[in-house]
């Protein structure tokens, strides 16, 4: 265990656990949504996403996977990078693309809702 | 004088088991699926720029080796999200015994197989989804 692992070690674990159980069914719900949807065509695919619900659902997908992935992907580099402070800039990185990917996400998703992609 | 019981070696304790492997397999799929979550915000970024852009981007992903790429994140989600919940049972208690973590692994990886060719058939089948 390393020294980030330790300070906040119960709450980590409950975080991930929390957001795997809201992950599952919205993981599913997003995935079948896609099945239903032309994909290729952006007109559909936007006019879907326009739906206050379907925004609201995909903007929370967004955002809880970015942190259930950044949580468990902070593990994977504490477990096998072992110099302390690599393990330190890994975890940093790691940080500052999930905070990337669930900013771009939402406001992506935002700009769609609001009819900006169209 | 009897000897002392001496703990011993974990190479002796653990046995190699396909266990271990379906274990890193929930990291090793993890790790993907954090790879694809680049995708997925890729794609929404692409839909707010519009038609043009998005075309683009559909463009790519109509070449036979993002394609690959994509069968590969959509058997990472069901496996990671199937083995998840396994994980999640175990956290709860449930189904520790070897026995039962064994059965639980194979039921594991086929329900994720089937998912994966089921919604792979369906998606080629269908709208015209880039899988």
């Amino acid at each position: 265990m390393s020294s980030t692992a330790n300070k906040s070690g119960v709450s980590h674990w409950w975080w991930q656990r929390l957001s795997a159980v809201v992950l599952a069914p919205l993981g599913l719900w997003f995935m079948f949504s896609l099945l239903t949807l032309d994909v290729i065509d952006h007109s559909a695919v936007s006019e879907w996403l326009g739906a206050p619900l379907n925004a609201l659902g995909v903007a929370l997908f967004v955002l809880v996977l970015s942190l259930h992935s950044q949580l468990g992907v902070q593990v994977v580099i504490e477990d096998y990078v072992h110099d302390a402070r690599w393990q330190r800039r890994g975890v940093l990185l790691v940080a500052l693309v999930h905070i990337l990917i669930a900013a771009v996400g939402v406001l992506a998703v935002i700009r769609v809702a609001a009819g900006g992609g169209a | 004088m009897t000897p002392r019981e001496r703990p011993l070696s974990p190479f002796l304790i653990y046995r190699f088991d396909y266990t271990m492997v379906l274990s890193f397999s929930h990291r090793v799929t993890g790790v993907a699926l954090a790879a694809g979550s680049l995708v997925l915000v890729a794609w929404l970024l692409a839909l707010a720029c519009g038609p043009a852009t998005y075309e683009r981007i559909v463009h790519i992903f109509d070449s036979w080796y993002v394609r690959l790429l994509l069968l590969g994140w959509l058997f990472s989600f069901f496996f990671h999200l199937v083995n998840g919940i396994r994980h999640l049972a175990w956290d709860l208690g449930y189904g520790f015994e070897k026995s039962h973590a064994r059965l639980s692994g194979w039921i594991v990886l086929t329900a994720a197989l089937i998912m994966t060719a089921a919604y792979a058939w369906v998606a080629s089948t269908g709208h015209g989804n880039p899988l």
